[in-house]
């Protein structure tokens, strides 16, 4: 047998061992999931589903209350809290290692800090309009 | 920092923005509700940057500096007239962002727990496409919503036939993409369908009329919230899925609001076709030859200053005139000569929700004497006066009256209810709706031809000199 030829025969194994291991950590999270799905006795989706649904209405509730005058300023703080999106891109952008990923995190925190900053300021400057009582 | 720290923290940010909106019911707390805000999401981003997620911090603060100055920047400069385009810029933001949390969680699924690469659960690639879709819809949306705003692309709707076809047939196309995406794990599904969900974004906002823009920036605003929640279930993120909840659930009852205001189903909105420029829709109202009375600044003001209570009806022309400042100095003089000056706003009278009132608030005009159809509607009949500045389909009687009127059944301020009418104009054209308003022509109404600013200060100056 020949140097090149054990050099191929390595290169297949490894490519098996990968493959292998591909398979054991999908299984491994297949495993995971079922156990974290058991142990709060649902599905994270359906706690999730059930915390949506409740805020739904919640914001249907508060959202009627606010005064007609002050739906500009409504729209522009639930623009500036929707960038709490922020948090995923946080998540994004962290990894020690820099990569594809990472750099879409990156993005997504500028995006979003334009948002929350510009949302924030330009509400307050509209509510201060507001208190200015002759 | 544990899972189950953070996810307590998670709450009371999410409870922060709650308290934000809660704040807004009366303008005496809505400063504190805003501080709330504040602090909600300064305790969910320091929260996710104490997660053991995040392990390096130069990159992250710099994006933060950023990002925050030039938020700050525009914030700062923006005029208030500008508010509907930076709204819809800001919109904007937020799908993009959305797409690119969702591109980040599919190439490295592992920072956010969701699997590893190749083998993402099943239901996390469905949420992550619903994210990516909603969010790349926003997006490109909202820079169409921008453009109109802001004057670059025409206001008139654009329709073409068999646009309905193409928008139901590219959501269906999106759906078979969710499948094929969420069995294959494949990027380039992903990458297709947020192409297709731009083009859509584009196609769904292009025909919706000027007429129809509070509309628009309602909807787009209920949308970044949705694509907020899409992220929040890909990430199991409890605080998105709030936040994107009350987000959503606001920016549909304004666009509810709105509709309600021009008396327009959500779906005919949404099918488009309303609505033109202003400039396009004269031709036809000045063909007509019935007669007006046309009056002068000097007979507006001497008829309001001896008039006991006069009402003000602004419209976004006033606001488009920049005449807000003028016309409060008018108002002042009025009421230094004990006239009982009142504003009425039509839900729709601005671009966006409650933009006269910001246009009002930021001229000094006293929020307490700023009041809504419902409230001031019965009173123009014991009124002396109403001034109607720059605003006309939202006081046309033909929304009554005129079953073939494209307005009829919107609720409108019952000018005509008033002794006198004036009507400051710039030409005798006919409002967004491209519809002519039969209160020009009646006995008690009195036309003053002009620029709203011009006119304003006319009748400043001939109060002033009034010699009382």
């Amino acid at each position: 047998m020949d140097l090149q030829s054990i050099a191929q025969q390595t290169a297949r194994l490894s490519g098996f061992v990968q493959e292998i291991s591909g398979e054991l950590t999908s299984i491994e999270n297949s495993i995971r999931h079922a156990a974290a799905t058991q142990g709060s006795g649902a599905d994270p989706f359906v706690l999730g589903l059930m915390v949506f649904a409740l805020a739904c209405f919640v914001g249907y509730y508060v959202v009627w209350k606010v005064t007609p005058a002050l739906h500009s300023p409504l729209m522009a703080v639930t623009n500036a809290i929707s960038s709490v999106i922020i948090v995923g891109a946080l998540i994004a952008a962290g990894p020690s290692t820099f990569g594809v990923s990472s750099t879409f995190g990156f993005i997504a925190v500028v995006l979003a800090s334009i948002n929350i900053f510009g949302g924030f300021i330009v509400t307050q400057r509209m509510l201060s309009m507001f208190s200015k009582k002759k | 920092m544990t899972p189950t720290i953070s996810t307590f923290l998670y709450l009371i940010a999410g409870i922060c923005f709650i308290m934000a909106l809660r704040g807004l019911s009366s303008a005496a707390t809505a400063r504190l509700g805003n501080i709330y805000g504040i602090s909600g999401m300064a305790i969910a981003i320091l929260t996710t940057l104490l997660t053991p997620a995040v392990a390096k911090y130069t990159g992250i603060i710099a994006a933060l500096i950023i990002g925050g100055a030039i938020g700050a920047y525009i914030a700062r400069k923006i005029k208030m007239t500008a508010l509907p385009q930076l709204v819809a810029a800001f919109h904007s933001l937020v799908g993009l962002a959305a797409v690119f949390v969702a591109a980040a969680a599919l190439y490295n699924p592992t920072a956010f727990g969701i699997g590893v690469e190749k083998a993402i659960f099943t239901s996390s690639l469905i949420e992550m496409s619903l994210g990516t879709i909603i969010g790349a819809i926003t997006f490109s949306g909202s820079v169409i919503a921008f453009g109109k705003l802001q004057g670059l692309i025409a206001g008139k709707p654009l329709v073409f036939p068999k646009q309905h076809l193409l928008n139901a047939s590219l959501g269906i196309g999106l759906v078979v993409l969710i499948a094929f995406f969420a069995w294959s794990q494949h990027a380039g599904w992903f990458w297709l369908m947020t192409v297709i969900s731009l083009v859509l974004g584009v196609l769904l906002i292009l025909p919706i009329g000027g007429a129809d823009m509070p509309v628009v920036i309602s909807m787009l605003n209920s949308y970044s919230g949705w694509a907020a929640a899409g992220i929040g279930f890909t990430l199991n993120n409890h605080l998105l899925l709030i936040t994107g909840a009350l987000v959503g659930a606001s920016g549909a009852i304004l666009s509810y609001i709105m509709c309600k205001g021009m008396n327009r189903s959500i779906i005919s909105v949404i099918l488009g076709g309303f609505g033109t420029d202003p400039a396009t829709a004269t031709a036809a109202a000045e063909a007509s030859d019935k007669p007006v009375k046309l009056s002068s600044a000097e007979d507006a003001a001497y008829m309001m200053e001896n008039a006991r209570n006069v009402i003000i009806v602004p419209g976004y022309g006033m606001a488009a005139a920049q005449a807000q400042h003028a016309l409060r100095e008018m108002a002042d003089i009025l009421k230094s000569k004990g006239v009982k000056v009142r504003y009425a706003i039509h839900p729709v009278a601005g671009r966006m929700p409650g933009h006269m009132n910001v246009l009002l608030a930021e001229a000094n005009v006293p929020y307490d004497s700023v009041l809504e159809l419902d409230e001031i509607n019965s009173d123009f009949g014991s009124t002396d006066v109403a001034f109607v500045i720059g605003a006309n389909d939202i006081t046309n009687p033909a929304a009554k009256t005129n079953k073939a009127s494209p307005i009829y059944g919107m609720p409108i301020l019952d000018v005509e209810n008033a002794q006198t009418v004036f009507f400051v104009k710039r030409s005798l054209a006919s409002g967004y709706a491209g519809v002519d308003n039969e209160l020009f022509y009646r006995d008690n109404t009195m036309m003053v031809l002009g620029d709203a600013k011009k006119v304003c200060e006319e009748l400043v100056k001939a109060l002033k000199g009034g010699g009382h």
